[in-house]
C-alpha cells in the first residue's frame, strides 16, 4: 500500500522547544522572588561561614592536629554506614508502602496511610529512648539502624506517595499496551517519574541523619554529632568540635553532589490534557494476606513498640507525682515557638522553591543547595554560631527568641523547600500565563492561584517543620533563653538522668503535639485516595 | 474589541531566531488563522502578542496603543487579550464558575448572572458551573477555556492550537461552538493551528508562517486557489504538481494541454512547473487521443474517494472523485482536467511535494 504523507496535523514540537528558553526570562521577570532567596540562603549559610571562618583563624596546623587523627576516621566509619544503611532500608520500605498504599488493592488504605505518617509523631530520640529502656542491648550497629530506620522511613514514604498520586495513569496505561508486565510498569515508568521524590526524600534522611544527635547519644553509638556535643560539653572548647563540624559539613557536600548528579534537570509536570483521572488500583489477589502482615509488622515496631514503651513507664513512674504546672507551661512554650517557627521557615522556603523549579539553572540551583548546606550543620554547631555571632554583633540579641527561630529555620529549610519544591513541579507555568492574561497582577496571582496550587505542599512542609520544632534538642538545649524549657529539653534532662518514668510525660506530650500535624499529613493525602 | 498590528516582529531564542520580521493586521472584529508547520514560530508570535514574552524588535499595536515595542512592553494583564492555552488550561482548584469568573472584576465574581450568560455563549449548560474541570470531557474544558477567556470582554482573543488534543468529532463539535461564540461577540481572534482544514474553514483570513516569516495572508479561497508558492500550495491542501512547457497560453505537461494562469509572478513562455487541485482531476474509459493512466490504488472514504494514479513517464498523480462509479487498481483510465492550472516559475519546488 502507497504511503504518502497528506498535510494532516503533524506533533507541534519545535515550537514548544522555544519553552527551554523561558528559565532566563523566569529569573529576569522575579527579581524580588530571586532576592528573597538569596537572603535565605545567606541566613542558611551564616553557621557554615562561621566554620569557614574559625578553620581559617586556626589554620593548616591547627586542622591537621584536630582532623588527621584514628578518632575522627573512626567516627566517619560509623557515621557513614549509618547514612547508607539507613537510607536504603528508608528508601525500600517507603517505596514499598507508598506503592501498596497509592497502587494496590490492599484493604483499609486510608488507615495504613495514616498509621505509616504517624511514626513522625515519635520523635527519634524518644523511639531511642523507649527501645533502649527496654532492651539495654540495642547499643550497637544494627540497634541504631533498626531504631533510625523506623523514626526516619516516613520522610520517604510521604514524598512518594504524593508523588504516585501525581503521576498520570494515562502514562502506566499506555505503558500497559505497549505490552509492559506491571513489575516492568513500575521500573521503566513509575520508577523514572518518582525519581525526585525518591531521591528528595533520601535526601531529607541522609541529612537528617548526619545531624541526628539525641537518638544515637542515648543508644551510645559515636558519630561525629554525638562527638562534638560531648567535646563541647567537655571543655567548652571551639576549635574540637568546630573542626569535627567541618568534616561532617564535607559529607554533607559530597552527599549533595552525588543527588545532583542523579537527579535528571527534566521537571515533571503532567502533560495530558485537562486533570487526571482517577486509578485502578493494581490487585494483589493471595500476596493480600503477607502484605498485610508485612505492613502489620511494620507498624507494629515503628509505632507500637515506642508507644507501648511509654506507656509502660508511665505507669512504672506513677509513683512519684507528676508537676502538672511544669508540664502545661513547657507545652505552651513549645506549641508557641514550633508554630512561629513552621510559618516563618516555610514562608522563608517559597522563594527558594519556587525558583528551583520555574527558573532551573546554576544560581537557583546553588540558592537551593545552599539551604541544604546550611541545614545540614548540626543543631549545636548552628547553636554555638548563632551565639558567637549574636555576642559580638547583637548583643541585644543574645539569648533572644528570634534566635532560636532563626537556628530552626536554618535547620529545618530544606524540608519546607523539599515539598513546596515538589508542589512546583506538579504545577505547570501556563496557570500564571492565563490568570496573566485574564489582568491578574503578581500578587494576586500568588494569593489566587499559585498558592492554592501550591496549598497541599506548602501545608504539608508547615507541618514538617512543626513537627521538627516540637521535637528539637540540640540546638533549644544551646540557644533557648534563660530559664525557657521546651519538652524535648525537659524530657532530655530526665531521661540523661535514667529517671525514665519523669521523662516519659514529657514525651507523651511530645507526641501528642506531633500527632494533629501527622494527622493534617496524612489528610491532604488521602483526599487524593480513590476509594 | 480592536484591531491587531503586529510590525516587523524579531524574537530569537539564544542563537535560534525564531521570528524574522514579521508584518500582520488584523481587522477589528475578524478572526484570523496563524497556519503553519511545526516550528514556524507560530506559537511564539501568539506569546509575543500575549505579552509572556518580549519581541527582540517590531511592535504590536492594539486599536490605537503600542503594547509591545519602541521601547515599552505592557505587561500580559494590562493587555486585556483573552488567551485559550492548549489544553484549556483549567484552573483545577477552581469549579467551572471560579474559572469563568477569574478575570472578573471582585464584585462581579459571584454573581451568577456573567457566568450563565458565558455558559450559554459557549452552548454549555448552566448546570455544569459547579463542576470542577475534571470532571469536564476535552471539549467542555476548551469550551470553559474559551468562556474565562471571552468573560472579561477582551479587545481581543489568542487561541492556541485549542482543538489539537481533542478527538475527530468532538473537534468539528467544539470548533462550531467555538466559532458561533467568536462570532456571537464580535471579537477579533486570532488562532494558531497545524491544521489547514481547521484554518480554511474557520478562519476570515489565513497568514502562512513559515520559518519565521509570513508567506502569505489572504482569504481561505484566495489561499488555496492562488497559493503564493508551490510551497504553500502543498501545505495548505493536496496538490498535483507536474512539470510544464507554456506556450502561447497553454501548459503541456503529462496530462496534456492546459489552459493555465499565472501565480504570483508573470511566468514567461518555455520551461514552468503546474499546479492542479486533485478535485480537478476527472477519470473515463480509456480513449486514443487524451492522455491515460493506470490506477495505482484508490482511498475510499465514504463522502469522495482519493485515486493514486501512474502517469506514463513515471509521474505519481492523486484524484479526488465523489461519485460512486470509481475504477479499481490495475484499471487504465483517462484524464481530463477541469478549470485552469497555476503555473510557477520551472525552478519552483514543493518541500512536501504530495504528488
Amino acid at each position: 500500500m502507497l504511503h504518502v504523507d497528506s498535510p494532516g496535523p503533524p506533533r507541534e514540537q519545535a515550537d514548544r522547544g522555544s519553552r527551554a528558553s523561558l528559565r532566563g526570562r523566569a529569573l529576569r521577570r522575579t527579581p524580588l522572588t530571586l532576592a528573597l532567596a538569596v537572603a535565605v540562603a545567606a541566613l542558611a549559610l551564616l553557621p557554615l561561614g562561621y566554620i569557614a571562618w574559625y578553620t581559617a583563624d586556626i589554620g593548616w596546623a591547627g586542622v591537621r592536629e584536630l582532623v588527621f587523627r584514628p578518632r575522627v576516621g573512626e567516627l566517619l566509619w560509623n557515621t557513614t554506614r549509618l547514612v547508607v544503611g539507613t537510607v536504603a532500608c528508608c528508601a525500600v520500605l517507603g517505596l514499598a508502602a507508598a506503592w501498596l498504599v497509592e497502587r494496590s488493592s490492599v484493604p483499609a488504605r486510608r488507615v495504613w496511610h495514616v498509621l505509616l505518617v504517624a511514626p513522625l509523631a515519635v520523635p527519634a530520640f524518644v523511639n531511642s529512648y523507649a527501645w533502649i529502656s527496654l532492651l539495654p542491648g540495642l547499643d550497637t550497629y544494627a540497634g541504631a539502624l533498626l531504631v533510625v530506620t523506623l523514626s526516619y522511613f516516613p520522610f520517604v514514604y510521604l514524598p512518594l506517595a504524593a508523588a504516585f498520586r501525581g503521576l498520570d495513569p494515562a502514562l502506566e496505561e499506555t505503558a500497559r499496551g505497549l505490552g509492559l508486565s506491571g513489575w516492568a510498569v513500575f521500573l521503566r515508568v513509575q520508577l523514572p517519574q518518582l525519581r525526585v521524590a525518591l531521591l528528595g526524600g533520601s535526601l531529607l534522611v541522609a541529612l537528617h541523619l548526619l545531624a541526628e544527635f539525641g537518638a544515637l547519644q542515648m543508644l551510645r553509638y559515636p558519630t561525629f554529632t554525638t562527638a562534638i556535643y560531648d567535646q563541647y560539653r567537655a571543655t567548652f572548647n571551639g576549635p574540637g568540635a568546630t573542626m569535627l563540624a567541618g568534616v561532617l559539613v564535607l559529607l554533607c557536600l559530597v552527599l549533595l553532589v552525588a543527588e545532583l548528579r542523579l537527579r535528571g534537570r527534566r521537571g515533571y509536570a503532567r502533560t495530558g490534557r485537562g486533570a487526571a483521572r482517577p486509578v485502578r488500583p493494581v490487585a494483589l489477589g493471595s500476596f493480600t494476606a503477607p502484605v498485610l502482615a508485612g505492613l502489620g509488622a511494620l507498624v507494629a515496631l515503628a509505632l507500637l513498640v515506642p508507644l507501648g514503651s511509654l506507656g509502660y513507664w508511665m505507669l512504672a513512674g506513677a509513683a512519684t507525682p507528676l508537676d502538672w504546672a511544669a508540664l502545661a507551661g513547657t507545652t505552651g512554650t513549645t506549641l508557641a515557638l514550633a508554630a512561629a517557627a513552621a510559618v516563618g521557615t516555610t514562608a522563608l522556603a517559597l522563594p527558594t522553591g519556587w525558583l528551583a523549579v520555574r527558573a532551573r539553572g546554576r544560581l537557583s540551583t546553588l540558592l537551593e543547595r545552599s539551604t541544604y548546606l546550611g541545614s545540614a550543620v548540626p543543631g549545636i554547631v548552628v547553636a554555638l554560631a548563632l551565639v558567637t555571632l549574636s555576642v559580638r554583633a547583637t548583643p541585644w540579641l543574645y539569648q533572644t527568641v528570634p534566635v532560636l527561630l532563626a537556628a530552626y529555620a536554618i535547620l529545618f529549610l530544606p524540608r519546607a523547600i523539599v515539598t513546596v519544591r515538589s508542589a512546583v513541579e506538579q504545577t505547570t507555568p501556563l496557570y500564571d500565563d492565563v490568570a496573566a492574561s485574564l489582568g491578574s497582577g503578581a500578587g494576586d496571582r500568588l494569593r489566587r492561584v499559585t498558592l492554592p496550587l501550591l496549598a497541599p505542599g506548602i501545608g504539608a512542609g508547615a507541618a514538617l517543620v512543626f513537627l521538627a520544632v516540637v521535637t528539637e534538642l540540640t540546638a533549644t538545649l544551646l540557644l533557648a533563653p534563660t530559664g525557657t524549657t521546651t519538652l524535648a529539653t525537659a524530657f532530655w534532662s530526665a531521661s540523661s538522668a535514667l529517671e525514665y518514668g519523669a521523662a516519659a510525660p514529657y514525651a507523651v506530650v511530645m507526641v501528642l503535639l506531633s500527632a494533629p500535624a501527622t494527622v493534617l499529613l496524612s489528610s491532604d493525602a488521602r483526599r487524593g485516595l480513590t476509594t | 474589541m480592536s484591531s491587531l498590528t503586529v510590525h516587523g516582529i524579531t524574537k530569537s531564542f539564544a542563537a535560534t531566531p525564531v521570528l524574522t520580521g514579521v508584518d500582520l493586521h488584523v481587522p477589528e472584529g475578524s478572526f484570523i488563522a496563524l497556519l503553519g508547520p511545526s516550528g514556524c514560530g507560530k506559537t511564539t508570535l501568539l506569546r509575543l502578542i500575549a505579552g509572556f514574552d518580549d519581541p527582540d524588535s517590531g511592535t504590536v499595536v492594539l486599536g490605537e496603543r503600542v503594547v509591545a515595542g519602541g521601547g515599552r512592553s505592557v505587561p500580559a494583564r494590562r493587555r486585556g487579550i483573552g488567551f485559550v492555552p492548549q489544553e484549556g488550561g483549567l484552573f483545577p482548584h477552581l469549579t467551572v464558575a471560579g474559572n469563568i469568573s477569574f478575570g472578573l472584576p471582585r464584585g462581579q465574581r459571584r454573581d451568577g448572572v456573567r457566568v450563565r450568560e458565558l455558559l450559554e455563549l459557549v452552548g454549555l449548560h448552566a448546570a455544569l458551573a459547579e463542576r470542577s474541570p475534571h470532571q469536564l470531557s476535552g471539549g467542555q474544558q476548551q469550551r470553559v477555556a474559551l468562556a474565562r477567556a471571552l468573560a472579561p470582554r477582551p479587545s481581543l482573543v489568542l487561541l492556541d492550537e485549542p482543538f489539537s488534543s481533542l478527538d475527530a468529532a468532538l473537534r468539528e463539535e467544539t470548533r462550531v461552538a467555538v466559532s458561533a461564540a467568536l462570532t456571537a461577540t464580535g471579537a477579533t481572534a486570532v488562532l494558531v493551528t497545524h491544521d489547514q482544514a481547521e484554518a480554511l474553514s474557520m478562519a476570515d483570513q489565513v497568514a502562512v508562517l513559515r520559518g519565521g516569516r509570513l508567506v502569505q495572508l489572504t482569504d481561505p479561497r484566495t489561499l488555496y486557489r492562488r497559493p503564493g508558492d508551490l510551497d504553500v500550495a502543498t501545505f495548505v491542501g493536496e496538490a498535483v504538481v507536474l512539470d510544464a512547457k507554456l506556450r502561447g497560453g497553454l501548459a503541456s505537461s503529462a496530462l496534456g494541454e492546459l489552459p493555465y494562469e499565472a501565480a504570483a509572478v508573470a511566468v514567461p513562455d518555455g520551461p514552468a512547473r503546474i499546479l492542479l487541485r486533485p478535485e480537478q482531476l476527472r477519470l473515463a474509459a480509456p480513449r486514443p487521443d487524451g492522455p491515460t493512466a493506470r490506477v495505482r490504488s484508490v482511498d475510499y472514504y465514504g463522502h469522495d474517494s482519493r485515486v493514486w494514479l501512474d502517469l506514463p513517464g513515471g509521474v505519481r498523480v492523486s484524484a479526488r472523485l465523489d461519485g460512486a462509479d470509481l475504477p479499481a487498481a490495475g484499471d487504465d483510465v483517462s484524464i481530463t482536467v477541469r478549470g485552469t492550472a497555476l503555473a510557477f516559475p520551472a525552478g519552483a519546488t514543493a518541500s512536501e511535494p504530495v504528488a
